[in-house]
Order: structure tokens, then C-alpha cells, then sequence
């Protein structure tokens, strides 16, 4: 009997019913703890790109009070009734610029709660093997680096992972300018590593190995500052 | 008639931990080790223990599914059809280890970024799915669960010992714990160590030295 073909259909479709079953239950059951994670994780790094955080300090608190977040189209203006973290990136990515939701965060000042310290931008793009994105922290003037925090689905360890891996790659881009006068010229990282950048504004070292991540990295902020520049123009200070 | 008269023999009753229930648990860390001596998991011992945390979650993840695997199959042995058992092991595998990365990335999200792809993986770890068809589909649940932490166990000892070495000397320091700073030393960390290269020598070593303690030889 055990052998029959009809036990044994039987026995896979119940089998695959109950495995179904268990693991639609877990998934259900734990989703609000894995997307507090996921939120929690996503305001470390916006805050990460302006401030260094210590160990166990209290994300939640810091960001409520420093952060005031908002949509904006290509066009520069706020968008009503639609708030950041009912945007997704991956999605918005793929539709031409001028389509795009764009998110803005705005970390505040400490002594004055109305006045802007950094603009903190989200970027999306495409590296060698897979999605990279992250976010930008720019100055009030929007034009100055103040941090950048990358990260990546499947670039290769040591290589093009670095983007995200190695803090110093990321920090790299601090200080760099996006502007030329007033046009847009964002900042490319270069190809070879180990050579001096200091007096060119617009250019960071490259990662050895990893020049078409670097590439990646590089279309990456160009379509996105491309995106945010009307916004940018609007509120520079 | 034959698998009757296997049956009857099995009901009489052994002690918990008889002897041969407690070689279940002693073999797999020595003279059956699935890493050193069965050479098997061999990929995730070297990409998961450049720090002692990620190793730690990992052999305990792997420990759990294999022994709630082992005794899954086990209570299921008499049922399953022979043509489509193995099917079955992975769909019991799979389930745990989905259900095991669900409960890390809600409770412990940052050790399962680290670990991530290789949790997954775990299905097809060869340890796994070895003692399902070697040991789980012919035994009783109890052996079969001590079965599983044996070699689950077995697995971990041999990734926390490369990755004691690996972050002590890559890193400087264990469980994030800066040893050599504490200690007021200053030490620069070995890059060799972090590499999966420097594991795969570390690993070399370990099976070496192993083996000339409990004198395993290949049979040929």
C-alpha cells in the first residue's frame, strides 16, 4: 500500500499542506517583530550618516526628535498624505525620474528645533550583481557630504562589498561637494585605489577590484541627486 | 513480515542514557566528527567563523534542525513512502530551517544579517540530510533526536574552535571582547585569519591534530 501511487500523492499534498500551514502561521506571527527590525534598522542608518551612534543608545528616542521626514516630487515640492516609509525604493527606482517618489529626512538642529542641520537622502541603484542603495547626508546647503551609508544585496565579499563593509571607503565621500557653481556634477569615485583626491572635490579614491561596483555607486548618486536637484535648488541655504 | 519482527525487538525497553544512547552524543564530537572526520559541512565552517558570535548562532541553528529534523523523520519513518522519502527529508529540513531564520531575523536581526545566506543553506548542509537517511529513517525518535545533537554538536565544536582562533587572532578579540586591548597590548590583527583561506589552513590543522589523537585512518 505504501507504495501505490495513489499513497503517495496523497502523502506529498499532505505534506506539503501541513509545512505550508506551519510556516504561513510563523511568518504571520512573527512579521511585526521582523518589520520593527527592519524600520530600526533603516532610522540607525539615516542617523548614522550624520552622528555616530553609541552602543545601545536609544534609536527610537533620537530619531523622533531630530528627524522630521517627508515626500517630495521631482518638482521639489512636498507631497501630502503620503509618508516615507510608505515608499518603496526598489519600486520607485525603476520609473523615470521625474515619476519618482522621493523621500527627504531632515535632521534638526540641537538648540533650535526649526532649523535644519543635514538633509539626509535615500539612494537606489544597481552595482555589479545586485541592488545597492543607501543614503546620502548632505550639509544645509545642500551641496557639501556630510556621510554616506551604502549598502548592498550581492556584491562580492571583500571586493565590492567593501562599499559597505569598510568605513572607510564610506568615509571618503565626507566633505566632497555635489555642485560646480550650479550645476550638477556629483561625485564620482575613480578607478585604482591608494591615489589622493584632497584637492579635487568632486572625485573619492576608487576600490581596488571593484571598479564596476565603484561605476555602480557612481550611477547610483548621479540619477538620484539628478532626481532630488530641483528640491535641492528650492531649499539650499 | 520481517520489518514486524525488527518492531518487536525495538519495544524492549533501553535506559534514557544506556550506553549506546550516550556513544550517540560522544561519537559525533570525536571519532565521528562530521566536520573533521566525515569532511562534511565543510563550506559554512569556513565562511560563518570569523567571529565567535555568528559561529555560535549557527551551530546552534544547525543543532536544532538537525535533531527536530531527526526526530521528525523518525516518527515518520513508518509512513513514508521509500520512493519519495528523500523529498520528504527536505521538506521537513526545509521547514525547520525557514522557521529557525524567521526567529532570527525577529529576534537576533543583526547576528542574521551576518549569517545570511548561510542559514538558508542549511538545507543543503550534507550533515543534515546524512543523518536523516542514515540514521532518523531507521531509528526511534529518542536516538534520533540525540542523534541529531550529537552531530549538530560535533559541527559546532569544530566552528567554535576555528573561530576562537580566527577572531583572536584576525580581530583581536572574542565575542566582540577586545582581548588584547584589555590586556593593554596592542595587536594588529592577522588578515590571513579573516580570509576563508586562512580557515581553510586553520581547518587542515585542526583535522591533523584530531586525528592523531584518535588515530582515524581513511579506509581504502
Amino acid at each position: 500500500m505504501r507504495q501505490s501511487n495513489s499513497y503517495i500523492v496523497i502523502y506529498a499534498a499532505v505534506l506539503t499542506i501541513v509545512c505550508g500551514g506551519l510556516l504561513a502561521l510563523a511568518a504571520e506571527g512573527l512579521k511585526e517583530k521582523q518589520q520593527y527590525n527592519i524600520d530600526m534598522e533603516q532610522k540607525k542608518n539615516i542617523l548614522s550618516t550624520v552622528i555616530t551612534l553609541d552602543e545601545g543608545a536609544d534609536i527610537n528616542a533620537v530619531y523622533s526628535k531630530k528627524v522630521k521626514a517627508f515626500v517630495v516630487d521631482f518638482e521639489g515640492n512636498v507631497k501630502d498624505g503620503i509618508e516615507p516609509k510608505d515608499v518603496n525604493l526598489a519600486v520607485e527606482y525603476k520609473k523615470a525620474p521625474a515619476d519618482r517618489l522621493l523621500p527627504v529626512y531632515e535632521f534638526k538642529s540641537e538648540s533650535d528645533p526649526n532649523k535644519t542641520e543635514y538633509v539626509v537622502l535615500p539612494v537606489f541603484g544597481y552595482g555589479l550583481w545586485n541592488n545597492i542603495w543607501g543614503f546620502v547626508a548632505l550639509k544645509a546647503d545642500l551641496n557639501t557630504i556630510q556621510g554616506v551609508k551604502f549598502q548592498h544585496a550581492g556584491e562580492t565579499p571583500g571586493l565590492g562589498a567593501r562599499i559597505e563593509s569598510d568605513q572607510d571607503v564610506q568615509d571618503r565621500y565626507k566633505g566632497k561637494t555635489i555642485f560646480d557653481e550650479s550645476k550638477l556634477v556629483s561625485v564620482s569615485m575613480m578607478k585604482g585605489e591608494g591615489f589622493e583626491y584632497a584637492d579635487k572635490p568632486h572625485q573619492v579614491d576608487g576600490m581596488s577590484g571593484a571598479t564596476l561596483t565603484g561605476k555602480g555607486v557612481n550611477n547610483m548618486l548621479k540619477d538620484y541627486f539628478a532626481s532630488y536637484e530641483n528640491y535641492m535648488k528650492k531649499n539650499k541655504q | 513480515m520481517s520489518t514486524e519482527a525488527v518492531a518487536v525487538q525495538e519495544k524492549k525497553s533501553e535506559p534514557l542514557f544506556s550506553k549506546a544512547n550516550r556513544k550517540l552524543i560522544s561519537n559525533p564530537l570525536d571519532i565521528d566528527n562530521p566536520v573533521t572526520v566525515q569532511i562534511l559541512g565543510v563550506c559554512s565552517a569556513l565562511a560563518v567563523t570569523t567571529q565567535m558570535k555568528p559561529a555560535f548562532v549557527m551551530s546552534l541553528g544547525l543543532t536544532i534542525v538537525t535533531a527536530s529534523s531527526n526526530v521528525v523523520i523518525s516518527m515518520m519513518r513508518n509512513s513514508i513512502p521509500s520512493r519519495i522519502r528523500i523529498i520528504v527529508q527536505l521538506a521537513v529540513v526545509s521547514l525547520w530551517v525557514i522557521l529557525v531564520d524567521q526567529l532570527l531575523k525577529a529576534y537576533v536581526y543583526e547576528v542574521s544579517k551576518q549569517l545570511s545566506v548561510f542559514v538558508g543553506l542549511i538545507i543543503t548542509n550534507c550533515i543534515v540530510m546524512g543523518r536523516l537517511e542514515a540514521y532518523a529513517m531507521g531509528n526511534k525518535p529518542w536516538p534520533s533526536l540525540l542523534d541529531g545533537m550529537g552531530n549538530g554538536l560535533g559541527y559546532g565544536m569544530i566552528l567554535m574552535t576555528l573561530a576562537f582562533f580566527r577572531e583572536l587572532f584576525g580581530g583581536g578579540s572574542l565575542f566582540g571582547f577586545k582581548v588584547f586591548e584589555s590586556m593593554g597590548v596592542h595587536y594588529t590583527g592577522n588578515g590571513l585569519m579573516l580570509l576563508p583561506a586562512g580557515a581553510c589552513i586553520l581547518l587542515g590543522i585542526i583535522i591533523w591534530i584530531q586525528r592523531s589523537i584518535n588515530g582515524y585512518r581513511e579506509s581504502h
